[in-house]
């Protein structure tokens, strides 16, 4: 006790300054960004005053708020459906032992590293060839809920692998029916990693390029995909003030999506504890 | 104790009673999944597969047939035009990798053992770029580093010249795929490195190791599961990426992801591009699980 040693190998003094300077690498350019969103010139970097202009001129953006529309479309449908076929996978996987687990396994694996340009491209040739589909909304979506069920199983998947089974059979000896201990136990000690997943799956979808770039059509055009073909025109600070509206939204997703974690998981919780009482 | 153990075979004949064979039960929950990927991932991946064996054609892109498979598509993709692509993608890949390792490492660790009250403030800053949009956030490079960007207005304000070409550069792609999946890796890092039993380390100096022992011996090891985690998850995102080459790379950065989709757009060669693709996804594959196998399955 008498002789203070280091405790850590890494001095705690390089540690933080090398933490600040990798989180000033983090958020410079968004920052830059947004301020010359406000920048009143119209060739972007020259800084000139400030102005709300490129905002106003968003309002009056027909196609981005279109495109901002259909964004939301997609990843809302995207995001219901791909919980909602996420989560009985999941529960398949790590509540039951079957043969074919490995199978299923692995295809939900090939689904996660599978190049995003390769899924794209995949997808269109079958809409196209294939199934005879023209591209539209309708396929942006399936693609959509295609690459999300994966990220939906990983999630509900590590929340259902830490759940303890004793409250399952403890119920059981209490006297629950199946369905009943699955609604009072096992759906609300998952509906944390349920929501997660569901998050993780709007968030992707919000943000996707490289899928919607091949499988949408005419009039499906999404917010990102919309930035993404402005960009060939050059930057503008019109694009900065949408991108900094798409960083907004995000933002406030992000926290009303932790705050709604918080209080899932308290909810979770707080069931267990109701049942443990009755 | 008065509550006794239930009796194990009553139990087990009324879940038997009540219950379907848990196969059962289990391909149930899973036929959503199952109809879906059938559909949506098995066959579009067999449509490319045959691709990659058909003849390019003039009206419709692609002539399939069983009796004459062109195995030449997957020469082709890797002569020597096309061969340098792919292991440029895996250098940048390896090397965007790297940094973010080393970037991403002390930083996890000072969040995770000396971050204090504000830990979990620095968890958010990291998490809020992870969830921002990737195209935003390699735009705003693409906004600092183009040659009428902020980079050079601010050089040239300085006398340093105003007209530097940063894009373009194998530098700018590698800085945007550091900058885009550094997240990726800070995140597990910190997990595993918060899950380290700290008395380990004081241990290990108390037994006499240095600190670069220690760091090696003790530190690396028990966090290997984030380490491995985070290098599959910048890795593989960023070989196939298709973003960042675009908005700040050019022909000499070219990578395999811009140049499959020029396969399906301009240059409409789709049997040449399919080969690509399964070429890129096999490499994938095998690489994960060979990586996996090496450092060792139990470390996810």
């Amino acid at each position: 006790m008498s002789k203070k040693q280091p405790k850590s190998p890494l001095r705690p003094r390089y540690l933080k300054l090398h933490a600040i300077l990798v989180f000033a690498f983090l958020f410079a350019p968004i920052v830059v960004l947004v301020v010359f969103s406000f920048n009143k010139a119209k060739s972007g970097t020259d800084w000139t005053g400030f102005s709300t202009h490129w905002y106003h001129a968003l309002i009056h953006n027909h196609d981005a708020l279109q495109a901002f529309r259909n964004t939301l479309k997609v990843a809302i449908t995207a995001t219901i459906f791909a919980t909602a076929i996420g989560t009985l996978a999941a529960f398949a996987l790590t509540r039951f032992r079957f043969r074919g687990r490995a199978g299923y396994n692995s295809l939900i694996f090939i689904s996660l590293v599978m190049p995003e340009v390769v899924m794209g491209i995949s997808l269109l040739v079958f809409f196209v060839k294939f199934a005879h589909t023209r591209l539209g909304l309708e396929t942006v979506i399936l693609s959509h809920i295609t690459f999300c069920i994966a990220f939906v199983v990983v999630v509900v998947k590590a929340r259902l692998s830490s759940f303890d089974d004793r409250l399952v059979e403890a119920a059981a000896d209490l006297g629950a029916t199946p369905i009943q201990s699955f609604l009072r136990i096992v759906l609300p000690l998952a509906a944390p990693g349920i929501f997660a997943g569901a998050m993780l799956a709007f968030t992707i979808s919000l943000d996707d390029v490289v899928i919607t770039f091949f499988t949408s059509g005419p009039g499906s055009t999404t917010l990102p995909l919309y930035i993404f073909g402005e960009l060939r025109f050059g930057v503008s600070p019109s694009i900065n003030a949408l991108s900094t509206f798409v960083l907004l939204f995000s933002f406030v997703l992000l926290a009303i999506g932790g705050a709604f974690s918080v209080r899932a998981a308290r909810r979770g919780a707080g069931a267990i504890d109701a049942t443990a009482l009755g | 104790m008065s509550v006794a153990a239930p009796d194990p075979p009553v139990r087990e004949a009324r879940t038997r009673r009540r219950n379907m064979p848990e196969w059962l039960k289990g391909n149930l929950l899973l036929l959503p999944t199952s109809v879906w990927f059938a559909f949506l991932l098995v066959i579009p991946t067999a449509i490319i597969v045959a691709y990659s064996l058909g003849k390019r054609g003039i009206i419709e892109p692609v002539h399939f047939s069983w009796g004459h498979l062109i195995w030449s598509n997957y020469s082709d993709a890797l002569n020597t035009i096309y061969l340098p692509i792919f292991i440029r993608s895996v250098e940048y890949a390896a090397i965007s990798t790297l940094l973010c390792a080393l970037l991403g490492f002390p930083l996890a660790y000072w969040i995770a053992r000396f971050g204090g009250r504000l830990r979990n403030v620095y968890l958010v800053l990291v998490i809020i770029p992870f969830l921002t949009s990737y195209l935003i956030r390699m735009y705003a490079w693409q906004f600092i580093l183009q040659r009428n960007g902020l980079l050079n207005r601010v050089l040239g304000h300085i006398g340093l010249g105003s007209n530097h070409e940063f894009l373009n550069h194998s530098s700018a792609v590698i800085i945007g795929l550091t900058y885009g999946f550094l997240p990726f890796m800070i995140l597990p890092l910190y997990a595993s490195i918060e899950r380290m039993d700290k008395s380990l380390v004081e241990a290990s100096y108390d037994l006499g190791h240095g600190k670069i022992s220690t760091f090696f011996r003790v530190i690396l090891p028990s966090t290997s599961p984030g380490l491995v985690a985070g290098v599959l998850l910048v890795f593989i995102p960023a070989i196939g990426d298709f973003v960042t080459p675009e908005l700040l790379g050019g022909v000499r950065t070219q990578m395999i992801g811009t140049t499959i989709a020029d396969q399906f757009g301009g240059t409409q060669n789709w049997p040449l591009g399919a080969s690509m693709s399964i070429l890129l996804t096999m490499f994938i594959l095998v690489g994960v699980f060979l990586y996996l196998w090496r450092v060792g399955e139990e470390a996810l």
